[in-house]
């Protein structure tokens, strides 16, 4: 019984991230467009499932990824996330360099261009504190990662969902709709969680 | 003798005669300069190539772009005027050479070339459109397409003197 929920929920992620992207691989676009653009876009799309990723890896929702293996592989994807990022914009930047200039010097004429680049700062405002996050005090470490989330989710969905790309617009709104869905529900636990409790934790030794 | 009454009525419509005095005198010399400029669109000069080629057609064709010059102030129509137009296509990217091509207009100040359907770049279908020969100052222009499908698209200056 746990094995078959627990395939069920994998199945589910599977597809919530897989059928957009396997969409997205027969768009009529792809035919114009070179392998670094092409490269470039799709780095773009599994970023944004990762996105659905974190936050139900963190919160321990994945089977078999539960507690502390769920936060190991949460750094992971932290990392890859990064990795993706710099291969998106690198790529971009490589396909058109002004369009890509314009975009980080906030002078886009896409309002969508703004979204991703806001996203792509917290992202990695996130990597460069969690490689602090030692020196952080837990509160602080918390408030900042939970508010970068927010702004990370946030810009990520409205940068895919105004983009006219490769995506099928159906599977690109389903899975934007799962991302912020996520993202809510365990930022919310956590907000909820550590008003209630925060007694233990200020006195355990971290 | 005569009395005057300060009352909020009376203050009310002073004022509203003043506001209006004061709003046609600013617009008044604007209705004398007549028709405005055309600005340089944000990013209408990314991937521009200097000196594209007047063609009949860009490319195989199959898509419209068009528009018109007039002059600045009084709107007169500016015939033989260089267009120089590009964008992403089906048969190339932005920054080919192939994917450039340029224009001149009719007596009426129109211009139309046939380029292949542009598709969208960085997440949006749009044209570029340049005037950049010198007589009046330099416009560049982006216009974005309603829908990725449409098979035309405008680009409208309003030129004045460099």
């Amino acid at each position: 019984m746990r094995s078959a929920k627990a395939t069920l929920i994998w199945a589910a992620l599977a597809v919530a991230i897989g059928v957009p992207i396997a969409l997205a691989t027969t768009s009529d676009l792809l035919a114009y467009r070179g392998p670094v653009y092409i490269a470039a876009g799709f780095a773009g799309m599994i970023a944004l499932g990762l996105v659905l990723v974190q936050p139900l890896l963190i919160a321990g929702h994945l089977p078999g990824l539960a507690a502390l293996r769920g936060r190991r592989v949460h750094h992971w994807v932290g990392g890859a996330l990064v990795v993706l990022l710099v291969i998106h914009v690198g790529g971009l930047w490589i396909t058109s360099p002004p369009d890509m200039i314009d975009a980080l010097i906030l002078t886009s004429p896409t309002p969508f261009s703004l979204w991703g680049v806001i996203a792509m700062w917290a992202i990695f405002a996130v990597a460069l504190l969690a490689v602090f996050r030692r020196r952080l005090r837990p509160r602080t470490w918390r408030i900042v990662h939970l508010s970068l989330a927010a702004i990370i989710v946030t810009g990520a969905v409205a940068h895919a969902m105004l983009v006219e790309g490769t995506m099928e617009m159906v599977s690109k709104a389903a899975l934007c709709a799962l991302v912020l869905a996520a993202a809510i529900k365990v930022i919310a636990d956590r907000v909820w969680r550590k008003r209630a409790p925060s007694r233990g934790e200020s006195t355990s030794p971290q | 003798m005569t009395i005057v009454v300060l009352n909020r009525r009376n203050l009310l419509a002073a004022g509203g005669s003043f506001v209006a005095a004061g709003v046609s005198g600013v617009l008044l010399p604007a209705h004398a300069q007549g028709l405005a400029p055309t600005s340089s669109m944000s990013g209408g000069a990314n991937n521009y190539i200097k000196g594209a080629p007047t063609v009949n057609r860009i490319g195989k064709g199959g898509f419209w772009m068009s528009g018109t010059v007039r002059r600045a102030g009084d709107g007169a129509p500016l015939a033989g005027q260089r267009i120089q137009i590009w964008a992403h296509t089906t048969e190339g990217q932005e920054h080919e050479p192939q994917s450039h091509g340029a224009t001149l207009t009719d007596k009426d100040g129109k211009f139309r070339l046939e380029m292949p359907q542009i598709i969208p770049l960085f997440g949006q279908a749009h044209g570029h459109l340049a005037y950049d020969s010198g007589e009046f100052k330099t416009v560049f222009l982006r216009p974005v397409m309603r829908s990725p499908k449409d098979k035309s698209l405008e680009g409208h200056f309003v030129l004045q003197s460099a």
